[in-house]
């Protein structure tokens, strides 16, 4: 694939972020803001970073992604869909009774999805291991994984980064979508320092702003940070991202957009100079 | 069975280069020479067995077979929900193996007691259950884990276990193994057991009692064939573990049963529901619990004599 430049990425987001408020509004399920913050993530990887091959999405030496924070399904759905791993038609069956695409990702429930996740604290050790498995094979693939910022309340992250410095794990690369909620709290009170904790673990850490595609996509390409460590991304969010009644708002971490949500949304997404006023961060 | 398990493993990896062996920073030295002669497939992940079990679930992933290692306990519990979602809700050929059945560990205290761990693992779909019963069936078990596509639990006992097996026997997985034979009732052993019950099944016969033995190795999936023919022959069954009856050999025979509409007598021979307070050795604690050969014979006997009355 030909190198794609900001532009390029800008419009692929906005239409994952549209596919995203369909799904959530004829789904009817919730996390819609969560899926909404990680879009430029995404899209930087998937149409940057990894190397992979919606042809071949089971290539033996292809770069692998796990969605830690599973609950953002929707996103990675939709971006595997404009990749080209699948037709946009799969997006109609999301959280259908006997469609294959779940509210939380199932094993190989479509082309390019990697892992099953839901339970948070599991993605960055699975991670690992394709990391030190690809090494053990002398291939050159590297693993990528998402997590929330919630999710780092969980202990087996913190197992997971001391042993990916253990083994020095260069091609394993976390991005941890700060986006300052958790289900029922502001994450900055508990959490922070943040990009100080991955720094301590041994871990070569970069903070970004995570919805500058320019800077995602920097970033990405310039992993590892530090030759012989892992690296952590610490990209800082807006949950809600694009929407502007969903922004910052807790609410959406739990509701599902009614129609009229749904076409004030799309219009908002729609509009390329549309840049939501976003809440001033404390 | 320790002993068994890593010569079981060195000579599979010398076969399988995709066998990758993990510990949760135990095995002082068992595993020297298999981390000498195999450099990149020994790993030893750290006191972290949550991610060791996602790790390993990668690693399967990326097309090795990894066995991860860690006492009984730790092998099973903290890490359960990674064996449950990252393991067998891929059904990969990742084998869990925990060392310490039972009251193998008995003076570390419950907390490195497994009395629980063969009924946690048999709930999960997708996971098979091996508990051999001497470090001949150990060494077996574990090439047969190593040639199965999906999820293993492999419950070794300790460094020492006596040897019943006099000839490697035939060993397959859910295919249990006819150690004796007699035709008054049937002991069936798992795991560690299976010295016990052949002691049982030889004080039995003081009582002019013949008892059969049958190694049922394989807890997941159940060797229904040999216990229908158990169950035709008419002659009541004794089921003998190292665990509580919560989940064991018992209750998942009693659910066959159920599940079969086949009526057999069967009586279930297994710890109490109880921590074990205070210190013992394995031999007490199975004492304390009713599980040596001695008491385990006086128990079949008198629930014979009692039936036939």
């Amino acid at each position: 694939m030909s190198r794609i430049d900001g532009n390029g990425l800008r419009q692929s987001c906005r239409n994952i972020r549209a596919s995203i408020v369909r799904m959530a509004h004829y789904g009817g399920t919730p996390h819609v803001a969560s899926c909404l913050s990680c879009v430029e993530v995404l899209a930087g990887l998937y149409f940057r970073a990894l190397r992979v091959d919606p042809e071949r999405p089971s290539w033996a030496e292809r770069d692998r992604f796990i969605l830690s924070k599973g609950h953002a399904s929707m996103a990675l759905y939709a971006t595997l869909s404009e990749r080209g791993f699948f037709s946009s038609s799969l997006l109609d069956e999301y959280a259908t009774d006997g469609g294959c695409l779940a509210e939380h990702p199932g094993p190989g429930c479509a082309p390019g999805i990697e892992a099953a996740t839901g339970s948070l604290g599991h993605g960055l050790s699975i991670a690992a291991g394709l990391a030190l498995g690809a090494r053990q094979r002398g291939q050159r693939a590297r693993a990528f994984c998402l997590l929330s910022d919630g999710e780092c309340n969980e202990g087996s992250v913190w197992e997971a980064a001391i042993f990916a410095r253990r083994y020095a794990l260069e091609n394993l690369i976390a991005i941890v979508d700060y986006n300052k909620w958790s289900a029922m709290a502001r994450t900055e009170t508990f959490l922070e320092p943040l990009a100080e904790k991955w720094r301590a673990f041994g871990w070569g850490t970069a903070e970004i702003d995570g919805h500058d595609v320019e800077e995602v996509a920097a970033a990405l390409d310039a992993v590892p940070f530090e030759k012989g460590r892992p690296t952590a991304i610490v990209a800082h969010t807006v949950k809600g991202k694009g929407v502007s009644y969903m922004e910052n708002d807790l609410e959406w971490h739990y509701r599902t957009p009614n129609r009229r949500d749904l076409e004030q949304a799309l219009e908002e997404i729609a509009r390329p100079a549309a840049e939501p006023v976003s809440m001033v961060q404390p | 069975m320790r002993n068994a398990f890593i010569r079981g493993l060195t000579a599979l990896a010398g076969q399988d280069d995709r066998v990758m062996l993990l510990t949760g920073d135990l095995g002082f030295k068992i595993f020297d020479d298999f981390a000498r002669r195999f450099p990149g497939r020994f790993v030893n992940a750290g006191v972290a067995e949550g991610n060791m079990i996602g790790v390993a679930a990668g690693l399967a992933m990326a097309g090795f077979h990894p066995f991860a290692y860690s006492i009984a306990p730790f092998a099973t519990l903290r890490c359960f929900e990674q064996i449950r979602d990252d393991v067998c809700y891929h059904d990969l050929p990742v084998t869990v193996v925990g060392v310490g059945g039972g009251y193998s560990y008995g003076p570390n205290g419950p907390t490195h007691h497994a009395l629980e761990d063969i009924g946690v693992m048999r709930a999960l779909p997708n996971m098979t259950v091996l508990c051999p019963g001497d470090p001949v069936e150990a060494e077996l078990s574990v090439a047969a884990a190593g040639c199965h596509v999906g999820p293993t639990y492999l419950r070794l006992g300790r460094a020492g276990d006596p040897v019943v097996h006099r000839r490697p026997p035939e060993f397959r997985i859910g295919s249990a193994i006819a150690v004796r034979d007699g035709a008054d009732c049937v002991l069936v052993s798992t795991g560690g057991m299976l010295p016990v019950a052949m002691e049982a099944a030889r004080l039995l016969q003081g009582f002019e009692i013949e008892a059969s033995v049958l190694s049922m190795h394989t807890v997941k999936p159940l060797d229904a064939a040999a216990l229908e023919r158990c169950c035709r022959a008419g002659a009541p069954m004794f089921t003998l573990e190292e665990h509580w009856q919560a989940g064991g050999l018992g209750s998942a025979i009693g659910e066959w049963m159920v599940d079969r509409q086949i009526q057999c007598r069967l009586v279930s021979i297994a710890a109490g529901d109880r921590f074990a307070h205070g210190s013992g050795s394995q031999d007490s604690l199975r004492a304390r619990e009713g599980l040596t050969a001695e008491q385990v014979a006086s128990r079949v006997a008198s629930t014979l004599e009692k039936h036939s009355c």
